[in-house]
């Protein structure tokens, strides 16, 4: 087993412009179920894909590929035609949240939204919109998700996964892939890796996540990637606490922040002494959840957790 | 982005939220000239003289220059010496106000240059609280803050006596309910007619921070007046950057005077640029990588002198710019560029950082690591390109390299 997302999961892509058919490409190169793409502006035509498949994806599959997706007006008549039940938004900010709440009002029992710069009062009105759906978004600004070698949802590189004993979370992109080299380096691998993004309202939080990673039959162990501001960290140190049986590991990034700046993400921000590293780097620690000291060491750590 | 007190204050009056009568000068001059019409207005002989600057702590403030000088200032002059000793007054402070650098606790010890007051009519104050329109991360929804302890740093409260923090939940659906604005106010204390204009103040507030994006409203302090007025006598806004395509006019009310020179050109080039003080400029592609990167950095005995993400899919001129940006940082005594290629590609950025230094030369040194997509062609065209870069397997090695060489 692994969560979200495996070899059942058929997925659209709401948005077709350079990002989106960059890696809806990608994604069937590396044997993802692409089954359609929703652009009202150019519904009724195919979208065509075609190239060298990528070797680390899903295995047991031709040399080449080439694919035509349907590509269809709404989402609810993507699904009706596909049967489609995942989707990954591309479509640009301003129209992201609105892509999201479609995706959720079809019914699909996953939204990944890849979009950076959503404005946080579109994510505040479709947070509540999916509130009593049974959809679950992850994202916006976030890297996707990916079960090794089955299917990969997002812009992460395939090759640097492999099929392993580990859940991985993080709210950092590049940082996940740096998490995520190490342990395919160390022999550890992944389950699923899932970028829960950067923003300070997203879908699917740390303590989401591990509750799914506990559960999972497959995954042994977590490493947690946060980052300061908020107190995500915080109450996902709490969850780990309580309900996890599972060995965790974790890393902090944003120790010399300096206060009051905005680290990239808008959601990065230590403000009025809240969001601190130490604050959290200590809330982990005391819940049992070994740390790595510098980002190097994450590999090494999950090892260690593990035992 | 923020905006200053005087265009927070504008934006209100606007949506009829009541503040102060006020003008902005920019000039001695202009300071001078708005205080008759001011006083004419309001009927008060007393003005206050605000400096302009994007931080807090304001009025407890000194300038650099004239230690003896705060930020905020009353003029009392004119009750005695009617407009005229109130002209002479402001004349003599703005003089020196204007082109001094303010410190206060939240400028950090070097301080704000001001570059523009605010002239305000004095107020005949009764009661001081708090109250701000915010993000709760922890529900996704916008809340209304409320105190009784107007003036003083709200995380002081909120450590020391949080019974005494009041909260709303908005839901985005609704907007604030009446029953929530009365609520509060009845925690507050607040009786009467001023009760009632509490109320509509504080949903007046709330349809701001929804129809204009805010990312924070906070009056600190809003007043009650001996006559029963509610007013906000101090306005702190700031609008969400994602949101600004949306509100042009806001857009414009951006003052670069107030930000960093070199996080300005950075974020027109669509990089993201924090200045520090050490002395080891970063290169990194994620912000979390890039924190991450500091972070290793002064583990390993060094200080970072920036934090840079150039982002998921950066181009060669983005890499130039990126550059440009770090060596013009005369602290600077070493590079060290952290790169994991996902979309980003490496061999992208290694043709970006030989065209960077080729263009803005390099007297510093330079370390490099390379991990991901095109990693192989990345590390050949550095190899080939004669420059004198130091090559490293991880970030750890990087970063205990740079740290060597700057040593």
């Amino acid at each position: 087993m692994s969560i979200l997302v495996g070899k059942d999961t058929r997925v659209l892509v709401q948005g077709l412009g350079k990002t989106g058919q960059f890696h809806t490409d990608k994604a069937i190169a590396y044997g993802t179920q692409m089954v359609g793409a929703v652009h009202p502006s150019r519904k009724g035509s195919v979208a065509h894909f075609e190239g060298e498949v990528d070797q680390s994806g899903v295995p047991g599959r031709d040399d080449t590929y080439s694919i035509d997706l349907p590509v269809f007006a709404t989402v609810k008549e993507a699904v009706a035609e596909t049967g489609a039940n995942a989707s990954v938004v591309y479509v640009p900010p301003p129209f992201a949240a609105d892509a999201i709440m479609e995706a959720a009002a079809a019914g699909l029992d996953l939204v990944v939204a890849i979009t950076e710069g959503v404005p946080v009062a579109d994510m505040i009105k479709a947070k509540r919109y999916l509130a009593d759906k049974r959809t679950r978004l992850v994202g916006p600004n976030c890297p996707g998700v990916i079960t090794p070698g089955e299917c990969k949802i997002g812009i992460m590189p395939g090759y640097i996964h492999e099929r392993g004993r580990v859940g991985v979370v993080s709210r950092s992109g590049t940082l996940t892939y740096e998490a995520v080299y190490q342990l395919t380096l160390n022999g550890l691998g992944q389950t699923t890796a899932v970028g829960i993004g950067g923003d300070p309202v997203n879908g699917t939080n740390f303590v989401d996540m591990l509750r799914m990673f506990e559960e999972d039959t497959e995954t042994e162990g977590v490493i947690m990637i946060g980052e300061i501001g908020g107190t995500a960290e915080e109450d996902a140190a709490e969850f780990v606490a309580a309900s996890m049986s599972k060995p965790v590991a974790g890393f902090i990034a944003g120790t010399t922040a300096p206060p009051g700046k905005r680290m990239g993400h808008a959601g990065a921000i230590v403000s009025g002494g809240k969001g601190t590293a130490a604050a959290k780097i200590e809330a982990m620690t005391s819940a049992g959840v070994v740390m790595a000291e510098t980002p190097s060491d994450m590999g090494e750590a999950m090892a260690r957790a593990l035992g | 982005m923020k905006v200053h007190e005087y265009q927070a204050k504008q934006i209100m009056s606007s949506r009829g939220i009541p503040v102060p009568l006020g003008r902005m000068a920019a000039s001695v001059d202009e300071a001078v000239a708005a205080v008759r019409p001011l006083i004419e207005e309001s009927g008060n002989p007393l003005v206050v003289l605000k400096s302009q600057i994007h931080a807090g702590g304001r009025g407890k403030g000194t300038f650099a220059e004239h230690p003896d000088l705060r930020g905020v200032n009353v003029i009392t002059d004119g009750i005695e010496g009617g407009p005229e000793a109130a002209e002479a007054k402001v004349g003599e402070l703005a003089a020196k106000m204007l082109g001094s650098t303010l410190v206060t606790v939240q400028t950090g010890p070097e301080g704000k240059v001001v570059n523009r007051l605010y002239l305000e009519q004095g107020i005949d104050i009764a009661r001081e609280l708090y109250l701000a329109v915010l993000l709760d991360r922890s529900v996704s929804r916008n809340i209304v803050m409320a105190s009784t302890e107007g003036g003083m740093e709200i995380e002081n409260v909120a450590e020391e006596t949080p019974e005494k923090i009041l909260r709303q939940e908005i839901d985005p659906a609704i907007g604030l309910a009446h029953f929530q604005a009365n609520e509060l106010a009845h925690g507050l204390r607040i009786e009467g007619d001023a009760a009632q204009g509490f109320a509509r103040f504080v949903k007046a507030l709330d349809r701001t921070a929804t129809e204009l994006d805010t990312e924070l409203i906070e009056i600190n302090p809003l007043v009650i007046t001996g006559g029963g007025m509610v007013m906000a006598l101090d306005g702190k806004m700031a609008f969400d950057d994602n949101a600004l395509f949306r509100h042009p006019e806001i857009a414009e009310m951006r003052d670069e005077t107030e930000e960093d020179s070199a996080e300005v050109a950075a974020k027109e080039a669509g990089l993201s640029y924090i200045k520090l003080d050490g002395t080891i400029g970063c290169l990194v592609n994620g912000a979390g990588l890039a924190m991450a990167t500091m972070d290793t950095i002064q583990h390993v005995g060094g200080e970072p002198a920036n934090f840079l993400d150039v982002g998921g899919g950066a181009d060669e001129e983005q890499v130039t710019t990126a550059f440009q940006i770090i060596t013009k940082d005369p602290a600077v005594k070493g590079i060290f560029v952290n790169i994991f290629g996902g979309i980003m590609r490496c061999d992208v950025i290694a043709t970006g950082i030989v065209a960077a230094v080729k263009t803005v030369g390099l007297t510093v040194p330079l370390v490099v690591r390379l991990e991901g997509t095109n990693v192989e062609q990345g590390k050949k065209i550095l190899s080939e390109s004669g420059l004198d870069v130091v090559a490293a397997d991880s970030l750890r090695d990087g970063a205990e390299k740079i740290v060597g060489l700057v040593k």
